[in-house]
């Protein structure tokens, strides 16, 4: 068992201070009476206190700073821009970073904003990473797909201009498997991700641009999406916390649709407070997106500081289910010896953990990909060469949109097109996906009976940590497969939260491994309040990858 | 947002390659865009009398043909709704607008763009479904229908498929009389709601096609009837009867020549006795009722011919296009099997749920329909021309109505309405509703003349300046000085004064010549200024001219 005692202390300090910044009240007024009281804690740099592993939050930290006037916004925006440039060149995290001198101009006019005492929001001087399949007007949105290539949306995701609106700076586009198909970063039409923890290894995908910037500080937090764990494995690959709503919570509008029944934006972020900072900040219900939920938002953040951490054991009476079936056959030793760490720190703190089967669990990969392909061959008809990619010209209208398709997606979205287009086809839609569906109503009874008895489930993210690029590269059952651990979570709609917990071998420092946790729908907040209490009791890792430290020394 | 958009499609045209690809398709798009005028011209030129001479001509061979053989043809229309806005995005849609001006990110199908159902479609497809007597469907889905052509921008129409929202109904009809009348009653499968399509505009000479997206997304309502129809007759007043149901209904303009109301029809021929159908061929490019009606007289004359010559093998399940300039159909495209539309449910919209409550409170407001209204008319005893002429138009029925309700004799209201006020809008070319007579004036003017108070003759004329110009029936009487003379002695004032001036005539008269009161009545009703009580008058002139003989 882990002594927390310790870090109690630690977690006070760090968590009493964000107290008068998040209360919505005074979110938006500068007081410094308030921040005299508590500058101590937090501008005391990581480095200096005993314990140097906790995540903090950066986007209160960043907040506090700014407040009290210990950095300006362009002095932490130039930070964290020579942090990208210098990872840049080994990682290649970016499609498309934004023009330097756009974003010192954001962030000049959030200094402006604090010399003259005015209002500004959370997300103030915040650097944000966002996933190519989001739509920004400002810069260029491909999907990571030859065919939108050059492509400019002329209006931002809802999700993008919440962000925004609360005074996010878009820091640049992050790279992804062209469409948000693959779990490796490699089906990007343009680039290869290299993870921060070993750059022979993929960050994992599609969101991996995204993790691997958040990974290594080239931006504060990032906005991934998730379709079938595409948040979540490479929060796992990469070390930090990935989060997925439930399927209703954010707006898809802007969102490049993939499978559009699965599909959800999610967060990054190197702490749970700020992956559920920032899906608080772009969760709601939006008008033009008719799947967006009419569900209030709860105040997530809330959950950083009412809990009492002091109590020896904070998650006294919760019920948490490990899903059996995560940790056979085909899973790694060093991602079960994880989980199974993870759940006895869970115990520790005060947790009931107990087996749970999922028997439809295996049944979920292969009804997610009929219905994921089924999707996607639909909604990328509109790729037809007619207005996106280069058209080629040809003497009859087939030709023209055969040609121009062929040339402008590459082999991964060409086979799920092939799958859904056939799963999709008279004769074969009552085999494929009709009953693909009937196995989704199934997932959804089991979670629905497993989470009437548990408050969360727990899984490992992925069977495995992140392994060699190109290992998986011709082997699309492989790669297939490492998302039998989160699948079943989309088909159910449910929100998860990843969190690094461990460490398999590899690399210079170990390779990171990550801790699902799944709540019943809508109850984001359970997972954050459990995410925030076990991230900030677990003791002996540091998930700040190699490539950070090299630069901050 | 919308100039940014057109900007950056000038940039990047919509949609380049030769037109070659297209001229297997062109004559359907045609029809639908642009040279739509020229072709709406030229039926307009037609004048009504052709068609139906041509069709009384083929008639007679028809008859004939029809002996041995039975027409089976059903119906499929497509209704534009008239919502203000478009079906899943705030764009309004003007017809003839310059192209795309009426688009957003939603209806141009931008990648991250989603649909957002506009309530008042469900709204009008409820009316529609209602009114068609059909079961609606509590719960109805959307589903996609997937195919590729450049004016369908997401590659998908969002469309119901298996699931619409409203089922087995039925309309009744009554067929003009000069076809014989009649009335009929057709099934009606289903009800569903969709959206449009963007037009290709094929510029002239050029080598490529343009894109114009306005009529994307823009909804539509699509009528499925039961082949219930026997002769083109039928199927075009089918047509005709829902033209009228939506414009009763308010949902649509039913414009055909703007594309509003679009039919096409599925047709099979199959020897009398035999229960199953023939091969049934689809006819596309149907501009008018009577393009309908003469399309289909050459269709069951071209395929019953081909039984005849024991050739029906060759009667193959295809797609024809009626070609208005030559009076026929061509094959537009053959079908090898049926087209998969690979349609599942639409991911993006939650399901249609209706309640009964909402479905009742739009039962208990809709308007009167036609046949109910034909109905009606037909117990209040007016004939069956008169009910056909007066219900078919819903602006010209509500127009009767209303100058009924302010207390109007019914079958003087009908006759001014089909005589001179009919005349009058064909001269004009006008609707009821532009003329400047209003139904209270109408019924005044009917009125008036029945107390007389003023003469028929004089009714006619202030009718036309009040059609003209506007008015009140009461304020032209008195500012022309038009009160009826009714006062005997008024009037034998002025008939002594004209037999006195025609010494001659009345000597006739009384010497046999009959004929010339008339004349007298003719020179009296001259002196009055055509005030003159015409009864009052003749009796007192008779009177005057015999009592002295
Ligand atoms: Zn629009």
């Amino acid at each position: 068992m882990l002594t927390t005692v310790n870090h109690h202390h630690r977690v006070f300090l760090l968590h009493r201070s964000p107290h008068f910044i998040l209360s919505p009240k005074s979110l938006h007024t500068f007081s410094p009476k308030c921040l005299s009281s508590s500058s101590q804690t937090l501008t005391q740099p990581p480095q200096n206190h005993p314990i140097i592993t906790l995540p903090t939050s950066q986007i209160l930290s960043i907040r506090h700073s700014l407040l009290n006037r210990q950095l300006t916004a362009v002095e932490i925006a130039e930070s964290y821009l020579a942090r990208l440039r210098h990872a840049e060149p080994k990682l290649r995290s970016f499609l498309h970073v934004a023009d330097e001198e756009s974003v010192l101009r954001e962030a000049k006019e959030v200094d402006r904003k604090i010399a003259n005492n005015e209002e500004v929001g959370l997300l103030a001087g915040v650097l944000v990473g966002v996933k190519d399949n989001i739509c920004t007007s400002d810069m260029p949105s491909t999907a990571g797909s030859k065919i939108l290539e050059g492509y400019r949306p002329p209006f931002d995701a809802t999700a993008v201009k919440k962000v925004r609106e609360l005074g996010g700076i878009v820091v640049g586009k992050t790279n992804l498997d062209e469409f948000g198909m693959g779990s490796t970063t490699e089906g990007s039409a343009f680039q290869v991700t290299a993870n921060p923890w070993d750059e022979s290894c993929v960050p994992g995908g599609s969101s991996g641009g995204s993790a691997a910037a958040v990974s290594a500080r080239q931006c504060v937090v990032s906005l991934g999406s998730d379709t079938g764990g595409s948040v979540r494995q490479p929060a796992s690959f990469c070390g930090v916390v990935g989060l997925k709503p439930t399927y209703g919570r954010v707006s898809r509008y802007g969102l490049v649709a993939y499978a559009s029944s699965l599909d959800v934006i999610g967060c990054f972020g190197t702490s749970v407070a700020d992956a559920g900072i920032l899906l608080h900040a772009i969760s709601g219900h939006d008008s033009f997106d008719s799947t967006s939920s009419m569900r209030e938002v709860p105040e997530f953040t809330s959950k950083f500081t009412s809990l009492n951490i002091l109590e020896s054991r904070p998650l006294q009476g919760l019920r948490v289910g490990i899903i059996r079936e995560t940790l056979g056959d085909g899973v790694d030793e060093n991602v079960v010896s994880s989980i199974r760490a993870a759940a006895s720190h869970l115990e520790d703190l005060g947790c009931s953990v107990t087996e749970v089967s999922l028997p439809s669990f295996s049944l979920g990969l292969p009804a997610y990909y009929v219905l994921a392909s089924s999707e996607s061959s639909s909604n990328l008809s509109r790729y037809d060469g007619v207005r996106y990619g280069n058209q080629v010209t040809a003497d009859e209208l087939t030709f023209l949109y055969g040609e121009s398709r062929a040339r402008g997606f590459g082999p991964e979205v060409k086979r799920r097109i092939l799958m859904g287009t056939y799963a999709l086809s008279a004769g074969y839609y009552d085999a494929y996906y009709k009953r693909a569906q009937q196995v989704r109503t199934l997932v959804q009874k089991s979670f629905k009976a497993a989470l009437d008895e548990n408050d969360i489930l727990i899984s490992p993210a992925a069977p495995s940590a992140a392994y060699k690029i190109g290992e998986k590269k011709n082997d699309p059952l492989a790669m297939y497969a490492g998302d039998i651990m989160t699948v079943n979570v989309n088909l159910a709609g449910l929100p998860a939260l990843v969190l690094p917990c461990g460490f398999a071998e590899g690399g210079s420092a170990g390779l990171p491994v990550g801790l699902q946790m799944i709540g019943a729908a809508f109850d984001e907040e359970k997972l954050l309040k459990i995410g925030h209490v076990f991230e900030q009791t677990l003791e002996g890792h540091s998930f700040v990858p190699p490539i950070v430290a090299g630069f901050a020394s | 947002m919308a100039s940014l958009l057109f900007r950056g499609l000038q940039v990047r045209p919509l949609c380049i390659y030769p037109s070659s690809l297209l001229t297997k398709k062109v004559g359907v798009f045609y029809c639908t865009s642009n040279s739509l005028h020229s072709q709406s011209v030229t039926t307009q030129n037609q004048p009504k009398t052709q068609s139906k001479v041509a069709s009384r001509n083929q008639g007679t061979t028809l008859d004939k043909l029809l002996k041995d053989y039975e027409a089976v043809i059903g119906l499929e229309t497509h209704v534009q709704l008239s919502t203000i806005t478009k079906a899943f995005c705030g764009c309004a849609y003007n017809y003839g607008s310059e192209p795309n001006t009426n688009i957003c990110p939603v209806c141009m199908g931008l990648p991250g763009a989603l649909p957002v159902m506009n309530s008042k479609v469900i709204e009008y497809a409820v009316k529609l479904g209602l009114a068609l007597n059909c079961k609606l469907s509590l719960n109805s889905k959307f589903d996609r229908k997937q195919y590729f052509y450049p004016d369908l921008p997401k590659g998908y129409q969002i469309s119901q498929f298996d699931v619409p929202i409203a089922t087995s109904g039925y309309v009744d009809l009554d067929l003009p009389l000069e076809y014989g009348g009649g009335h009929r009653k057709f099934g009606i499968t289903r009800v569903h709601m969709e959206e449009d399509a963007g037009k290709l505009i094929h510029a002239d000479g050029g080598n490529h096609s343009q894109v114009d997206l306005n009529r994307a997304g823009v909804p539509l309502l699509e009528i499925v009837s039961e082949p219930d129809m026997r002769s083109g007759i039928e199927a075009a007043e089918y047509g005709a009867e829902m033209q009228r149901l939506v414009r009763y209904l308010g949902v649509s303009n039913g414009n055909m020549q703007e594309g509003s109301l679009r039919c096409d029809v599925n047709i099979s021929v199959r020897p009398r006795g035999q229960v199953e159908f023939g091969t049934k061929v689809e006819i596309k490019n149907l501009n008018s009722f009577s393009a309908i009606s003469r399309a289909i007289d050459y269709e069951i004359t071209r395929q019953v011919q081909l039984h005849n010559q024991g050739l029906a093998y060759q009667i193959v399940q295809e797609t024809r296009l009626w070609e208005e300039g030559a009076q026929k159909t061509v094959t537009m495209r053959k079908k090898e099997g049926l087209a998969d539309y690979r349609y599942f449910p639409e991911p993006d919209l939650p399901e249609v749920t209706l309640t009964k409550e909402y479905i009742e409170d739009i039962r208990d407001s809709l308007p009167e329909i036609p046949e109910l209204k034909r109905r009606r008319y037909e117990q209040m005893g007016l004939s069956m021309q008169d009910v056909i002429f007066l219900a078919n138009d819903v602006n010209v029925a509500e127009f009767f109505d209303a100058t009924l309700s302010k207390g109007a004799d019914m079958k003087l209201a009908a006759n001014w309405i089909m005589g001179d006020i009919a005349a009058y809008m064909k001269n004009e070319k006008v609707s009821i509703n532009e003329i400047k007579l209003t139904p209270d004036e109408l019924a005044e003017l009917i009125d008036s003349i029945k107390k007389g108070t003023i003469s028929g003759k004089i009714g006619k004329e202030i009718l036309f300046e009040l059609i003209a110009k506007g008015g009140t029936v009461k304020g032209l009487i008195k500012e022309k000085n038009l009160v009826q003379i009714t006062d005997p002695a008024e009037i034998e004032k002025m008939i002594d004064r004209v037999l006195a001036e025609n010494p001659k005539q009345v000597e006739q008269f009384r010497g046999g010549k009959t004929k010339l009161q008339g004349f007298f009545a003719g020179q009296i009703m001259k002196e009055s200024k055509g005030k003159a009580n015409p009864g009052v008058l003749n009796k007192i002139l008779l009177e005057k001219l015999n009592a002295k003989s």
